[in-house]
C-alpha cells in the first residue's frame, strides 16, 4: 500500500470488475424477461434474487463496503437497516394482502 | 488505526490525504445514517407500491405502461453514471490538478441529465396515453416512487453543479473533499436504488 | 383572480376574530380567544424585547448559536410553551364532556374536533418530542466528554424547524381552522372529500417539518455518541442516559421515515388527486394506518426511553449507590428498541387481518413488556439499601414507577386482540396511554428538568413549590383519568363530544376536577421557576455538584463555559466522576491550557427555519407564488453555506485559563456540603465526599 499508484491501478480495477459485473447480471435479467424461457413466476423470482445480488456487487464494489473489522460498524448498520426494512415491507404486504384476500 | 484503513462507506482517501481521512470517518458517519434513513423512506414507498399493485381501478395496468427497452437503456445510462462518478472519486484522491476530477464530474452529470430526460419522456408519454396518477392507485404509487427516485437524481445533479463551482473556486481543500465523498456515497446510493427499481417494478411489470 | 393567485385560499374568513364577529356563540367566541391570546402573547413578547433592547442579544447570543446547551435549552422552552397550549386544550376537552351531558356544552361538534386534534398533535410532536431532545441536547455531549455535537450547524437547523412547525400551530389556532382527524391523521376523513378545508393541511405540513427536524436530530445524537466519546468511554462505559438517548435517536432515524411517507403520500392525495388512500379508483386507506403505525409505535419508544434514562440517573444519585445491573438495562434498553418495530398492527386490531396475524403481533406486544419489567426491578435493586434522598426528580421517580405499572397492566390488557375488540375505541385506551406517557414521559423529563436545572442555569429549583407541582402532577393524574378506565370499560367512545348517558356523569365531573388539578400543576411549575429565579442568589451552585453527581456533566462548574471541557477527560469507569471524587482526582488543574476551537454563530438556522415555516403555510393557503420562492430561497441557503469557510473560531488559551482560574477559586471557597443539607442555601455545588 505504500507506493500510491500501485493503489490507485487497484481501485480503478475494483469499480471496473464492479461495472462489468453489474452490466452483466442486468442485462442478464432484462434478457430473461425479454426473452421469457422460463414460466412467469420463475423469472420473477430469478430477476428479483440477480437484483439483490447486484445490490451485493454495488455495495461491495462502489461502496467499498467489507468485511474487514475497521468497516465492521457501516457493515452493522446496512445489516441493521436491512432488518428494519425487511420487518417493515414484509410485515406491510403480509398485513395489507391478508386485508385484500379477506375482502375479496 | 493505520491511514490505509477503511474508515467509512465508498472511496477512503487513506494515505494520500491522511488529515481529511481522519475526519471524513466521523463526517461520512452523519450521512452514511441519513442514507439509511432514506433508504426506510424509498422500501415503504416500494411497499406501498406492492400493496397498490393491484388497485389499477380498471386502468392500464404494469404490462400496458412499461416499456422494457427503455427500461434498460435507462439502467445502463445510470450504472455507467455510477462507474465514472467512481473515476472522478479516484481522480480527488490521486490527481494533483482538479481537471480529471471536473471532468469525470462532467461525464456523471451528462448522464445524470441524459437519465432525468429518458425518465422524463417516459413519464410524459404515459401521462399523454392518460396513464396518469390520478387514474388509480396503481399509477399513484408507480408515479409516486419514479419521481422521487427522480428527484433525488435531481438533486444530485445540483448538487454535482455545485461540486464543480466549488472545485474551481477553492480547489482540493478538505471540505471539498469531504463533500465529494458523501455525494460519491449519495449517487451510489441512488443507483442502488435503481437496481430495487428496475428489478421490483419495470421486470415484476413485465415478466410474462 | 389576482387576489386568488396572491393569496390561495386567504380570506377574511380565514380569521378566528371575523368569524367571532359575524357569529357571536360562546364556540366562536372561545376560538377567538384563543387567537387572541396568541396575538397578544407574541404582541408583548416582542414589545417587551423590543423595550428592553434585548434582539441584538437575543440573535447573537441565542437564535444563531450553534452551542448545543443553549439549543438545548431553546428546545425545553419551545416545549413549556406548547405544553400550556395543550394543556389548556385538555382541560376545555374535560369541560365539555363533564358539562355536555344531554346539552350542547361549551363548544361545538368540530371546535372539539380541532382541540383533540391539536392536544395530541401538539403533545407528542412539539411538547414531548422538544423537551426530551432539549434534554437530551443539553446533556448528551457533557456526559460523553465531548464539546459539542457532531453535527452543529444540523442542531440548529432541527431546531428550528420544530420551531417553525409549532409556529405554524399557533397560526392555524388565527388563521383558519386545524384538523378534526385526530393526531393520527387517519383518511379517508382527512381527503379532501370529507375535509375540504386546510385543516389537515396544517396538521400535514406542520407534523412533516417536524419530522424532518427529528430524523435530523437522530442521525446527529447518533453520529455524536458513536464518534465523539471521551477517551475510555467504551460502550458498557456510558451512562445509561446515553445509553437510551443512542437507543431513541436510531427509533429516530428509523421510524420517521415512515411517518413521513404518510403525511407526503395524505398530501399527494390532497394536492394532486393522487389515489394513495381514498375509497375509490383503487386507493387503500388501510395502508395508512400500517404507514402511521409502523412510525407510531416506535415513537412511543423514542418518548418513553429517554425517560427511562434519566430514571436511571435520577435513582442512582439519590440512591447514593451504583445503579444496579448496568448491563442488563443496556441490553433492556436494545431489546426494547428492536421489539418496538414488531408490534405496530396493535394500534388495529380491529381492521379485519386474520385472528393468527393479530396473534402474532398480540405476543410481540405482551413480550416487550418483559425487558421493562426487568427495568422497574433494576431501579427498585438499585434504591434496596441506598441512602435515599427523596428530592423531587427521585418523588417522580418513585410515583413513575407505580403509576406506570398500572399502565402496563392495562396495556397487557389490550394486547389481548378479543379483549382489545371490547375496548377498542373506548376512553380506556385513552386512560391506558396517558397512563403510559403521562409517568413515562411527562414525569421523566420534569425529573430531569428539576435534576439538570441547576447545572444548566447555576442554581437549584425551589423544593417546596416544586413539591406541590409534583403533588398536584399525580393527584391531578389518578383523578382525571382512573373514571377514564370505568368509562371505557363501560363502552364510552373516545372523542364524543356529546355524552348521551346521564350515568356518566359522576366519573365526568371527577375527570374535570382531575384536569383542573392538572393546570394546577402547571401552574405551580411555573410559579416555581418565578420563585426560583427571584431568589437565585440563595440557590447557587456555582461549584457545579448540588446533588453529588456520579457522570461526567457533574464534573464541570454549573453553569458550564461553553467549551465543557478545559481538557477533554479520560474515563476509566461507568461513574467517572464519582470515582475521581472519592479518588481526591477530581478538580484537577491542568498544567497548561490550550486554545479551544469552537463552531461560529449562523445564521442559517433561523433563515431555514422561518423559510420552512412559510413555505409550509404558503401550502397550506396553498400561495404557490410564496412556496415557490421560499422553497427556493431554502436550497439557495444550503448551497450559499456551503461555499462558507470561515466556520470555527479560536478560545484563546488565556481565556480559557482565565474562565477555568475563575471557578477553581470558586471551588475553593465553596464548603462541602453533606447530603443532609443538599436542599438547603447552604449547598454550593460542592458535594462533601464521604469515603
Amino acid at each position: 500500500m505504500s507506493d500510491p499508484n500501485r493503489g490507485r491501478a487497484a481501485e480503478i480495477a475494483t469499480y471496473g470488475i464492479g461495472y462489468g459485473a453489474a452490466l452483466a447480471l442486468t442485462a442478464l435479467a432484462f434478457g430473461l424477461v425479454s426473452w421469457a424461457p422460463f414460466a412467469a413466476s420463475t423469472t420473477v423470482r430469478i430477476v428479483l434474487g440477480l437484483g439483490l445480488v447486484q445490490i451485493v456487487v454495488q455495495f461491495r464494489c462502489f461502496l467499498h463496503i467489507t468485511l474487514r473489522k475497521s468497516a465492521r460498524h457501516d457493515l452493522q448498520l446496512i445489516l441493521f437497516s436491512a432488518l428494519i426494512i425487511g420487518l417493515m415491507v414484509s410485515g406491510t404486504l403480509v398485513v395489507l394482502l391478508n386485508l385484500h384476500h379477506r375482502m375479496m | 488505526m493505520s491511514a490505509g484503513d477503511a474508515m467509512h462507506p465508498g472511496l477512503n482517501l487513506g494515505q494520500t490525504d491522511a488529515e481529511t481521512h481522519a475526519r471524513a470517518g466521523h463526517d461520512l458517519f452523519g450521512f452514511w445514517i441519513f442514507l439509511m434513513s432514506d433508504a426506510v423512506l424509498f422500501a415503504l414507498l416500494f411497499a406501498t407500491y406492492g400493496v397498490m399493485l393491484r388497485g389499477t381501478a380498471g386502468g392500464p395496468g404494469p404490462a400496458d405502461v412499461y416499456k422494457l427497452l427503455t427500461a434498460f437503456v435507462e439502467t445502463v445510462v445510470l450504472l455507467t453514471s455510477s462507474f465514472t462518478f467512481g473515476m472522478a472519486s479516484i481522480s480527488l484522491k490521486h490527481a494533483r490538478g482538479i481537471a480529471p476530477i471536473t471532468a469525470w464530474l462532467g461525464v456523471t452529470l451528462a448522464l445524470g441529465l441524459a437519465f432525468l430526460a429518458m425518465e422524463y419522456n417516459d413519464l410524459a408519454t404515459m401521462v399523454g396515453d392518460g396513464a396518469v396518477p390520478a387514474r388509480s392507485g396503481f399509477l399513484s404509487s408507480f408515479h409516486a416512487l419514479i419521481s422521487l427516485h427522480g428527484l433525488h437524481v435531481l438533486a444530485g445533479c445540483l448538487w454535482i453543479v455545485v461540486m464543480l463551482v466549488q472545485l474551481c473556486v477553492f480547489g482540493r481543500d478538505g471540505r471539498v473533499k469531504i463533500n465529494m465523498l458523501r455525494l460519491g456515497l449519495f449517487w451510489h446510493f441512488l443507483d442502488i436504488v435503481w437496481v430495487a427499481i428496475f428489478s421490483v417494478v419495470f421486470l415484476q411489470g413485465l415478466a410474462r | 383572480m389576482t387576489g386568488a393567485a396572491l393569496l390561495g385560499r386567504l380570506g377574511w374568513q380565514s380569521l378566528a376574530f371575523v368569524r367571532a364577529w359575524q357569529d357571536p356563540s360562546l364556540n366562536t367566541l372561545i376560538a377567538a380567544g384563543a387567537a387572541a391570546l396568541v396575538v397578544i402573547g407574541a404582541v408583548a413578547v416582542v414589545a417587551l424585547i423590543t423595550l428592553r433592547g434585548q434582539w441584538r442579544r437575543l440573535w447573537r447570543e441565542w437564535f444563531t448559536s450553534l452551542d448545543h446547551k443553549k439549543i438545548g435549552i431553546m428546545y425545553v422552552a419551545l416545549s413549556f410553551v406548547m405544553l400550556a397550549r395543550a394543556l389548556a386544550e385538555a382541560v376545555l376537552m374535560r369541560l365539555q364532556q363533564a358539562t355536555a351531558i344531554n346539552a350542547p356544552g361549551v363548544v361545538d361538534a368540530e371546535h372539539f374536533a380541532q382541540l383533540f386534534s391539536t392536544h395530541g398533535t401538539i403533545m407528542i410532536f412539539f411538547m414531548a418530542m422538544p423537551f426530551l431532545t432539549g434534554l437530551i441536547n443539553y446533556v448528551l455531549p457533557l456526559q460523553i466528554g465531548a464539546r459539542d455535537v457532531s453535527f452543529p450547524l444540523l442542531n440548529a437547523i432541527s431546531l428550528w424547524l420544530t420551531a417553525a412547525a409549532a409556529g405554524l400551530m399557533m397560526a392555524s389556532l388565527v388563521v383558519g381552522r386545524f384538523s378534526t382527524g385526530g393526531w393520527s391523521g387517519y383518511p379517508p376523513f382527512t381527503e379532501t372529500g370529507f375535509s375540504p378545508g386546510v385543516g389537515p393541511d396544517y396538521w400535514i405540513w406542520a407534523v412533516t417539518l417536524g419530522s424532518i427536524g427529528s430524523t435530523l436530530t437522530g442521525l446527529n445524537f447518533a453520529t455524536t455518541i458513536y464518534k465523539k466519546r471521551c477517551t475510555g468511554m467504551t460502550v458498557m462505559r456510558m451512562p445509561l442516559f446515553v445509553w437510551t438517548s443512542l437507543c431513541t435517536s436510531i427509533l429516530m432515524i428509523f421510524s420517521m421515515p415512515a411517518l413521513t411517507v404518510a403525511t407526503a403520500l395524505l398530501a399527494l392525495d390532497r394536492y394532486l388527486g393522487f389515489h394513495f388512500f381514498t375509497n375509490a379508483l383503487g386507493g387503500n386507506m388501510m395502508n395508512y394506518a400500517n404507514l402511521f403505525w409502523l412510525f407510531g409505535h416506535p415513537e412511543v419508544y423514542v418518548l418513553i426511553l429517554p425517560a427511562f434514562g434519566i430514571y436511571s440517573e435520577v435513582v442512582s444519585t439519590f440512591s447514593t449507590k451504583e445503579l444496579y445491573g448496568y448491563a442488563s438495562l443496556a441490553i433492556a434498553t436494545i431489546a426494547i428498541a428492536v421489539l418496538s418495530f414488531t408490534v405496530w398492527v396493535h394500534h388495529f386490531f380491529t381492521m379485519g387481518q386474520s385472528a393468527n396475524i393479530n396473534a402474532v403481533f398480540g405476543i410481540a406486544t405482551m413480550a416487550i413488556g418483559v425487558p421493562t419489567g426487568v427495568k422497574i426491578y433494576n431501579w427498585i435493586w438499585t434504591m434496596f439499601r441506598g441512602e435515599v434522598r427523596f428530592t423531587v426528580p427521585l418523588l417522580y421517580a418513585l410515583a413513575f414507577m407505580m403509576t406506570f405499572v398500572l399502565g402496563g397492566l392495562t396495556g397487557i390488557i389490550l394486547a389481548f386482540p378479543p379483549l382489545d375488540y371490547l375496548v377498542h375505541n373506548t376512553l380506556f385506551l385513552v386512560a391506558h396511554f396517558h397512563n403510559m406517557l403521562i409517568p413515562g414521559l411527562l414525569y421523566g423529563l420534569l425529573a430531569g428538568y428539576h435534576y439538570w436545572f441547576p447545572k444548566a442555569f447555576g442554581f437549584r429549583l425551589d423544593e417546596r413549590w416544586g413539591r406541590v407541582s409534583f403533588a398536584c402532577w399525580v393527584v391531578g393524574f389518578y383523578l382525571a383519568f382512573m373514571p377514564l378506565y370505568v368509562l371505557g370499560a363501560a363502552g364510552m367512545a373516545r372523542r364524543s363530544s356529546e355524552v348521551l348517558e346521564p350515568a356518566f356523569r359522576p366519573w365526568l365531573l371527577v375527570a374535570g376536577a382531575g384536569a383542573l388539578v392538572l393546570a394546577a400543576a402547571l401552574a405551580a411549575l411555573f410559579v416555581q421557576l418565578w420563585v426560583s429565579v427571584r431568589h437565585r442568589r440563595a440557590n447557587v451552585v456555582p461549584a457545579g455538584d448540588p446533588w453529588d453527581g456520579r457522570a461526567l456533566e457533574w464534573s464541570v462548574s454549573a453553569p458550564p463555559p461553553e467549551y465543557n471541557f478545559a481538557v477533554l477527560p479520560h474515563v476509566a469507569g461507568r461513574d467517572p466522576f464519582h470515582d475521581a471524587k472519592r479518588k481526591g482526582t477530581a478538580y484537577a488543574e491542568p498544567v497548561r491550557y490550550a486554545p479551544i476551537e469552537m463552531p461560529r454563530n449562523s445564521a442559517v438556522g433561523p433563515i431555514l427555519g422561518a423559510l420552512g415555516g412559510w413555505a409550509a403555510f404558503a401550502l397550506v393557503w396553498q400561495i404557490w407564488w410564496l412556496a415557490a420562492a421560499t422553497v427556493i430561497g431554502m436550497i439557495a441557503t444550503v448551497i450559499a453555506r456551503s461555499f462558507v469557510r470561515d466556520v470555527e473560531r479560536t478560545i484563546p488559551a488565556e481565556t480559557v485559563a482565565r474562565i477555568e482560574r475563575d471557578w477553581h477559586e470558586t471551588l475553593a471557597r465553596s464548603a462541602p456540603t453533606t447530603r443532609d443539607f443538599e436542599t438547603t442555601a447552604i449547598n454550593r455545588g460542592l458535594a462533601q465526599v464521604l469515603a
